[in-house]
């Protein structure tokens, strides 16, 4: 199956300035990120604040433009698009917010929330818009009579739902979920993941699920790409990830996830220090002011991120599989 | 809307101010003597309940014997009319370029910023004067001036509003779904500054009919033949020994209307608000 969306090295340089005399300086919060998401499968980008999941997001949703490296919607190169070429492949990808209190427009009926996408992008009548609508809240388990109320009239997972369904209202391919369930309910909060898994089987759009939140990436992803100051340290399939983590980053998140199971024995990793300054990145790897197993290589020199125990990993410190070494 | 009905201010002031309408432009037909009529016999009549007053001059006469209970009901029309006009005049052209700035930010932003900035370090009142001074004293120039000196106030609460609306993310969520940036600005984030913008030209109306009344009281307003409040208490100013009504009563008009615009302003915030921000 071809990939859906594709990243090829995603950059992304913020220049700030720091004062009059002083030179801007570039912040850079994506240093070069490669992915590829098939139709219908979840990629979940794992990674604490300020590690660049959200810039990720405002990339592929092209609501800014990478500094370096090529984004694919579809298999057509997003920078070398032509206008009309680039609006549609902007269909293709939808976004849903962390936060559903801000994501709607608070003076816009839902059913008019739902329509507009359709209005802007589509020649459809008002009578086919509203039924394109009312499909689409049934879909998402809205009553059909909420199509005439304010968004302040809902509950955040109602609301999440309403910002589900009006993503979703353009049939994109691809959607891009940024901590969607972060802002609820725990109790909210499966309700909504189960959604996405049906709306999935459904109408087999690929998601970009962004979290912090390990045991939510496990009950929704097909693989899991853990991000550290803008860069990619482990990619691999959900099992790769949650059975045998590699990265020392990728334990530590794990170790740091509650199991409910009194009785499990569990690695306890705690990182010291803080995420350094994004300004100032740490030279080498960027994770090795905070990382246990640090030796000096990884002071001085950047690892790749390479194919190691079935899995992407970026660490000087995975040993590389067995077949590599053989020639030695 | 049920919420304005609710507030007991909002249904003071608005009532108030649409009997005020009411009155202002049925003027000839509710004033019981025409404003301009002089009877020098029966200047300074006082006002009903009080010892040689007649019963035909409720609010007593002026100096000159003309009636203030309708030369108040003339005068309302002109603080009304600059009211309103010099309101919404200031209010569409403080909005549109509020906008702007907040939602494009750069060199709009700075270029609108730094106007506002330059105009406010006017003196409004000289200001006002050499307006109505290059155009000649008449309503046109009262409200000319008025929206020439008061459109900075819209300018920068829109402004603000406008950046704070431009950062939640229904306007990035309209921004992937493809909407065309003037789409954005008018069809998203204007509804919500709208709110705000409503209170703030109720505030704004009630300024106005001040500063009408400060024109008019140092002769810069309309011709003294037609009655308004500023030029009523000018008049009443210098007979207040004689006739303390003649300068009471138009006061206490304006102190009322601009009470009720204020609290309808007021009321308006608040009853609008929760919708908005909940």
């Amino acid at each position: 199956m071809t990939a859906v969306l594709e990243a090829r090295a995603l950059k992304r340089d913020y220049q700030v300035k720091r004062g009059l005399f002083s030179e801007p300086a570039a912040v850079k919060a994506l240093a070069g990120v490669s992915f590829s998401l098939e139709s219908g499968k979840t990629l979940a980008i794992v990674g604490e604040s300020g590690s660049g999941k959200s810039t990720l997001a405002r990339l592929l949703t092209l609501i800014e433009v990478p500094t370096a490296g090529a984004l694919l919607i579809d298999g057509e190169d997003v920078a070398h698009a032509d206008a009309a070429t680039r609006g549609r492949l902007r269909r293709e990808i939808q976004m849903v917010f962390q936060n559903p209190y801000g994501s709607l427009n608070p003076r816009q009926k839902i059913g008019k929330a739902l329509e507009e996408p359709l209005l802007v992008n589509t020649s459809l009548r008002a009578k086919e818009r509203e039924a394109a609508a009312r499909d689409m809240m049934r879909k998402v388990g809205l009553r059909p009579e909420f199509y005439d109320r304010y968004p302040h009239m809902f509950s955040g997972g109602q609301r999440q739902r309403i910002a589900i369904a009006r993503a979703l209202m353009l049939k994109p391919k691809i959607l891009v979920l940024d901590e969607p369930v972060s802002a609820l309910d725990v109790s909210i909060r499966a309700q909504v993941l189960n959604l996405l898994a049906a709306l999935q089987e459904e109408l087999q759009v690929a998601y970009v699920f962004i979290s912090h939140d390990l045991s939510v990436v496990r009950h929704i992803a097909d693989r899991v790409m853990v991000v550290y100051l803008g860069h990619a340290v482990e990619t691999g399939s959900r099992d790769a990830i949650f059975s045998a983590p590699q990265h020392p980053y990728t334990r530590a998140l794990l170790s740091a996830t509650p199991v409910a199971d009194p009785q499990a024995k569990k690695e306890r990793i705690i990182l010291s220090g803080e995420l350094p300054s994004p300004f100032n990145p740490p030279r080498g790897c960027s994770f090795h002011p905070r990382c246990p197993l640090a030796f000096d290589r990884c002071r001085v020199e950047e690892p790749p991120l390479d194919v190691k125990q079935g899995r992407e990993v970026a660490c000087w410190a995975v040993a590389a599989d067995s077949i590599d070494l053989a020639p030695c | 809307m049920r919420a304005l009905v609710g507030d007991p201010k909002v249904v003071c002031a608005g009532g108030f101010l649409l009997l005020l309408a009411l009155v202002a432009i049925l003027a000839p037909l509710v004033a019981p003597h025409d404003p301009l009529e002089q009877d020098l016999m029966l200047a300074t009549v006082p006002p009903a309940g009080f010892s040689g007053a007649d019963p035909a001059h409720l609010l007593g006469t002026d100096g000159l014997g003309r009636d203030v209970l309708s030369r108040l009901i003339f005068g309302s029309r002109i603080a009304l009319t600059v009211a309103l006009v010099a309101a919404a005049i200031a209010a569409l052209a403080g909005t549109l370029l509020g906008l702007l700035a907040g939602y494009f930010g750069g060199i709009i932003d700075a270029l609108v910023s730094r106007l506002v900035e330059i105009w406010m370090a006017f003196p409004p009142v000289l200001l006002s004067i050499l307006v109505v001074a290059i155009l000649g004293s008449g309503i046109h120039s009262v409200i000319v001036a008025i929206a020439i000196i008061d459109w900075t106030r819209f300018a920068r609460v829109v402004r603000a509003d406008t950046m704070a609306q431009a950062e939640m993310d229904y306007v990035t969520a309209a921004r992937t779904m493809g909407f065309a940036r003037a789409a954005i600005l008018f069809g998203e984030i204007l509804p919500n500054v709208t709110p705000l913008l409503m209170a703030l030209v109720s505030l704004e109306m009630g300024i106005a009919v001040i500063v009408e009344a400060i024109l008019s009281f140092v002769g810069l307003s309309v011709s003294s033949d037609t009655p308004t409040w500023g030029g009523m208490i000018a008049e009443g100013r210098q007979i207040i020994h004689q006739a303390w009504w003649v300068f009471a009563a138009p006061l206490v008009a304006l102190f009322l209307t601009v009470l009720a615009f204020n609290q309808l302003g007021e009321g308006l915030r608040r009853a609008l608000d929760p919708v908005m921000r909940r």
